[in-house]
């Protein structure tokens, strides 16, 4: 058992360059794949940023999610965790067999079937922002034209949310993820949206409609205040992700006009680039956090029980040992197995969702706008080192 | 090769359903997995192996 190497203080969200992980965390994988790490409350913890550990741990019951257990990595999260109320149905941070119970309840409105059968309509709402986009003419700012629009009103559309209600929800969701805020900023949104759920919940429950929460009510297993809870996950989880893959996805393909060009000469392969997209960019760039339930052993590291372990997806996702040339986007590339939907349990529920919109948009935004460009320099457009969801927040294009 | 499926293990994240639909669906029910094939042929094993590998819950396994 090897002891623990030399500690450093809290983890790197700031990237260097708009695609690539921050480069401290290339440079702690090529030292260790598991190391200690300080976390910002003084807690002697680690961050793993090695491919094979990071997805053995977070196929492991042994680890938790309960945000009580874990320590924050960096500083503006402090206490954040630990303080967080987690309200009924929220399962992303639950364990089994809580979680469970809830995860069952929906995974069968998010399969791979049901993904399809909403093919259509989210080709339609795509078309839709293009229309509107080639109506205005160019310049455009596409994450408010097109990245946001499109996951937004599917999401409202799948759980019956009123997507004109969308300034208060997309208002509380940033708010939420953004991590500058405050613990009370953060718990005031979050209070302020499940409110919002709730009314829509007991509206619903007198006036059924046909959509998901409608059909959750009608099973009948679940409270008014739990319903909410899966509500708010899903709403929140639902829009800002994809969205963010959207944007960020669009910008790395102008940014790599031969790889664009590949995507454009043989449209078959969007699923691929999908993926390849998906790894290159590893949006989700803090965390998952785990913590040891008990003591476990991994790769001759002893992480004992309580102890927390962040798991660097976007460094993980470029693990050399696992994709060769991963530091180069290349959207013919088998990228399959990469940990940005996350892995074990947790898998995200949303995944089959995500893909659908994902594959769909980007495809429609090549084929009706061939001559898509940035309008500013590359340097120019903001990065949200500052949110949960790495991305852009504004994408000026002109075609 | 025969595939087995722990569908108390399964949280329905349609991996398996994604790569090789040909031999895995997904419950309309709980969104579980559904094995089309317990025994493919030969020929599908590699693919077979791979949505065992993809399955991030452990669900899958194969009786070579
Ligand atoms: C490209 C877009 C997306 C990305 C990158 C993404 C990423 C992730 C990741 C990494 C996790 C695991 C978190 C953890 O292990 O702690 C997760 C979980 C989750 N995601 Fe997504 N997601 C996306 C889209 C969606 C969509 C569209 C939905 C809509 C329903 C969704 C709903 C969820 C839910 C409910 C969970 C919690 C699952 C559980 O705890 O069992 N996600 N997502
Ligand atoms: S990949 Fe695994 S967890 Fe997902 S549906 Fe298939 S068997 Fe279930």
């Amino acid at each position: 058992m090897t002891e623990a190497t030399p500690r450093i203080a809290t983890f790197p969200v700031k990237r260097e360059r708009a695609f690539d992980p921050p480069d401290l965390l290339r440079r702690w994988q090529e030292e260790a794949p598991i190391r200690r790490m300080t976390y910002a409350d003084g807690h002697e913890g680690w961050v793993v940023t090695g491919y094979a550990a990071a997805r053995a741990i977070l196929a492991d019951p042994r680890f938790s999610t309960r945000p009580e257990l874990l320590h924050s990595p960096i500083p503006q999260r402090n206490l954040r965790l630990q303080n967080m109320n987690v309200p009924p149905g929220f399962f992303i941070r639950m364990d089994p067999p809580d979680h469970t119970r809830y995860r069952k309840l929906l995974t069968g409105q998010f399969t791979v079937r049901r993904m399809k059968l909403l093919e259509p309509r989210v080709e339609e709402i795509a078309n839709a922002r293009l229309d509107e986009m080639e109506r205005q003419g160019p310049p455009a700012e596409l994450v408010s034209a097109f990245a946001l629009p499109i996951p937004s009103l599917v999401i409202c559309e799948l759980l019956g949310v009123p997507y004109d209600d969308r300034a208060k929800f997309q208002r509380d969701s940033a708010v939420m993820l953004n991590l500058d805020s405050t613990l009370d900023e953060v718990t005031a949104a979050m209070a302020d949206l499940l409110t919002y759920l709730h009314n829509l919940v007991m509206r619903k429950t007198a006036d059924p409609e046909d959509d998901l929460l409608s059909g959750l009510i009608a099973g009948g297993e679940l409270t008014d205040r739990e319903l909410a809870g899966i509500a708010l996950l899903l709403l929140v989880a639902g829009h800002e992700t994809t969205a963010n893959m959207l944007g960020l996805g669009t910008f790395a393909l102008l940014s790599n006009p031969p790889q664009m060009a590949a995507l454009r000469e043989d449209p078959t392969l969007i699923d691929n680039a999908v993926e390849e997209l998906m790894r290159y960019l590893s949006i989700v760039h803090l965390g998952p956090i785990r913590a040891a339930l008990e003591d476990v052993e991994i790769d001759g590291h002893l992480i004992r029980a309580g102890e927390s372990v962040t798991l660097a997806i976007a460094a993980a996702n470029r693990d050399p040992e696992r994709f060769g040339g991963g530091d180069m986007l290349d959207v013919s590339r088998s990228a399959h197995g990469h940990l940005a939907f996350g892995h074990g349990v947790h898998q995200c529920l949303g995944q089959q969702l995500a893909r659908t919109e994902m594959r769909i948009a980007y495809a429609a935004l090549l084929r009706r706008l061939p001559g898509l460009r940035l309008a500013v320099p590359p340097g120019e457009v903001p990065m949200r080192s500052n949110m949960a969801i790495y991305g852009v927040h504004r994408l000026p294009v002109a075609w | 090769m025969k595939i087995k499926a722990d569908t108390d293990k399964c949280v329905g994240a349609g991996m398996c359903a994604l790569s090789l639909p040909e031999v895995f669906d997904q419950s309309e029910e709980d969104g579980t997995v559904v094995v089309l094939d317990p025994e493919p042929p030969e020929g599908l094993a590699t693919g077979v192996r791979r949505a065992v590998n993809l399955c991030p819950s452990g669900a899958l396994s194969v009786e070579e």
